[in-house]
């Protein structure tokens, strides 16, 4: 459905993306990942048609989005960062000028608009001014004037910021529902974003492609050992160079006076023989945890080999995001 | 609905649900009133100095001493309003950043700004009618031509037109409306100038250069009731090459 070859753009000397190719399959979810300026909203509006790249190709339902703009956009529904409200009119009167500038005639549209505002819940809201509408409802608008013409491809440029986590959760349902029949990229610098919605994730820094692939596949391919999280309720003071001691254990870290990072070799889960090991002692075993790699582990990996390759710290790749993320994971 | 249409209802109901309109039109129709009222009764005074004087109705013409000084007026508010009607045309859409609604819509550049142009000229030539209230309520009292009437509408309509286009170029270049009305207030008094400057060099190649390039004998002309290819060109070529700078503008943006 979208195909990006080579594509590069300068700004100027600054170069905003630097042969950035990549593909999205029909009905695929997509997550742009990466920091502000990264690339990731050149990367979309070279996309739209609407800006043009300094050298490549970029392809969005097999019509070259140089060659052939109308088409392109005719063929996709665009969120910008800041929703393209006109906040003088209603909502009915807003998504009805959209649709007719995306060509729609009045019979096609008349049905389209009820579809958009029941599917967006926006009914309650159809004829009150955007102006005085919240910052929830405003972006929901703006993803209803990306859908009006139904198009099969969405491109959604951080749809979610500035939302409150309740707005949050609600939008990424809404991008997950929109999901299946259409095409999705959507860019975002929140980490738990991109694994809430997408299938795939693309990581962008300084303008250059680091990583793409499942959030999955990139946490496997940049684990280097298997961490484990021991609590004990009273170790005692050597607890630590007695974990050390035991067969498979490459190193161990104390995290605090009662809790032990365990680190083995790849594939190898210690899990059952410390369990053994702290009840055999009879020290009190609290939790026991495999440390799981987070996106946002495997998005610091990335950028940070990328600055400085060889700065291997004890505990890179350890669940940093852990614990203090729990900020909006939807159930 | 056609996405010309569709943006050229868009920006008339926009200019309605603002004030902008109201209040250019209240104070453009306040001043064209007055000056209208001021020409009268100073042609009526003028009358009757001379019936004292000759003892006779004297044949006056109404079309010389009420209505040209009048239409030279509104040419001068129109210099001082036009800008006003066209500063948020762009400048507006970028600031609130609903230009990258427009520019990733199905729609060229030359549809937004041939829809724009139509729009605030639909509203400009709203207030132009509305001026008609003048020589129709003199008509009942007073003998005097109408064609020369209609060709110095017709005169106001081409220059409010070329003063529009100038504006939407204006708008074009900024996301600042204060700005915008500055550019095109400043370009049309610049163009408006030529004309005397024409008058300083009158003898040179330069000079009528100047002239012609000035909207002020073209409009002369059509005041004074002559209707020329040369001046109609000069008016229509002057619009469409202004929108075409616009239309340049805009769609350079689109490369930064």
């Amino acid at each position: 459905m979208i195909q990006v070859e080579h594509l590069t753009k300068h700004y100027g000397p600054k170069v905003a993306i630097d042969d950035v190719s990549f593909s999205v399959e029909k009905g695929e979810v997509l997550a742009f990942l990466g920091p502000n300026g990264a690339g990731k909203t050149t990367t979309m509006r070279i996309l739209t048609a609407s800006l043009p790249a300094t050298s490549g190709t970029a392809r969005v339902a097999g019509y070259d989005c140089f060659d052939h703009p109308r088409e392109v956009k005719r063929a996709i529904g665009y969120l910008p960062e800041v929703p393209p409200l006109y906040t003088e009119m209603t909502v009915t009167e807003y998504l009805t000028f959209v649709g007719r500038i995306k060509g729609m005639d009045a019979e096609r549209l008349s049905g389209a608009l009820d579809r958009t505002l029941e599917q967006l819940s926006l009914g309650e809201v159809r004829e009150r001014l955007i102006a005085n509408l919240s910052h929830g409802f405003k972006q929901r608008v703006g993803l209803a004037q990306a859908l009006i013409h139904d198009p099969p491809v969405l491109i959604l440029d951080e749809p979610t910021v500035g939302l409150d986590p309740k707005q949050i959760i609600e939008i990424r349902q809404l991008i997950k529902a929109l999901a299946g029949s259409r095409t999705i990229i959507l860019s975002t610098h929140i980490l738990p974003e991109a694994t809430a919605v997408a299938q795939r994730v693309v990581i962008i820094h300084e303008g250059r492609i680091v990583a793409e692939d499942s959030q999955d596949q990139l946490s496997a391919r940049l684990r280097r050992s298997e961490k484990v999280r021991v609590t004990l309720k009273h170790p005692p003071p050597d607890a630590r160079e007695r974990l050390q001691a035991l067969p498979g254990v490459l190193s161990v870290h104390s995290e605090g006076p009662i809790t032990f990072l365990v680190e083995a070799e790849l594939g190898q889960d210690l899990r059952d023989d410390l369990a053994r090991f702290a009840v055999r002692n009879d020290w009190g075993l609290l939790e026991l945890k495999l440390v799981t790699m987070t996106l946002e582990d495997v998005f610091l990996r990335l950028t940070k080999e990328e600055d400085t390759p060889t700065h291997p710290s004890p505990l890179e790749g350890e669940g940093k995001g852990e614990g203090d993320a729990p900020e909006a994971q939807p159930s | 609905m056609s996405p010309v249409g569709a943006i050229v209802r868009k920006e008339i109901r926009s200019y309605f649900v603002s004030p902008i309109a109201y209040v250019v039109a209240a104070v453009f129709l306040l001043l064209i009133g007055l000056l209208s009222f001021l020409a009268a009764v100073t042609a009526s005074n003028r009358s009757l100095q001379m019936l004292r004087g000759q003892g006779n109705l004297p044949d006056l013409n109404l079309n010389d001493i009420v209505f040209r000084p009048v239409f030279y007026n509104m040419a001068v508010v129109l210099l001082l309003v036009v800008p006003i009607l066209t500063m948020r045309l762009f400048a507006e859409e970028k600031k609130l950043k609903t230009m990258e609604l427009l520019m990733t819509s199905p729609v060229t550049v030359t549809d937004i700004v041939v829809g724009k142009f139509f729009a605030a000229f639909a509203v400009f030539a709203g207030m132009l009618v509305l001026t008609a209230v003048g020589p129709l309520a003199l008509a009942p009292f007073a003998p005097f031509r109408w064609e020369p009437i209609l060709t110095a509408y017709l005169g106001v309509l081409l220059m409010g037109g070329l003063f529009l286009s100038a504006g939407l170029l204006a708008s074009g270049l900024t996301e600042n409306q204060i700005i915008a009305v500055i550019l095109s207030f400043g370009g049309l008094l610049l163009f408006w100038l030529f004309g005397w400057a024409g008058q300083v060099f009158a003898d040179s190649a330069f000079g009528k250069v100047l002239t012609y390039l000035s909207p002020l004998e073209h409009f002369e002309h059509l005041v004074k009731g002559l209707v020329t290819t040369s001046d109609l060109v000069y008016f229509m070529a002057g619009i469409v090459f202004t929108l075409f700078l616009a239309h340049r503008v805009i769609e350079s943006q689109r490369w930064r």
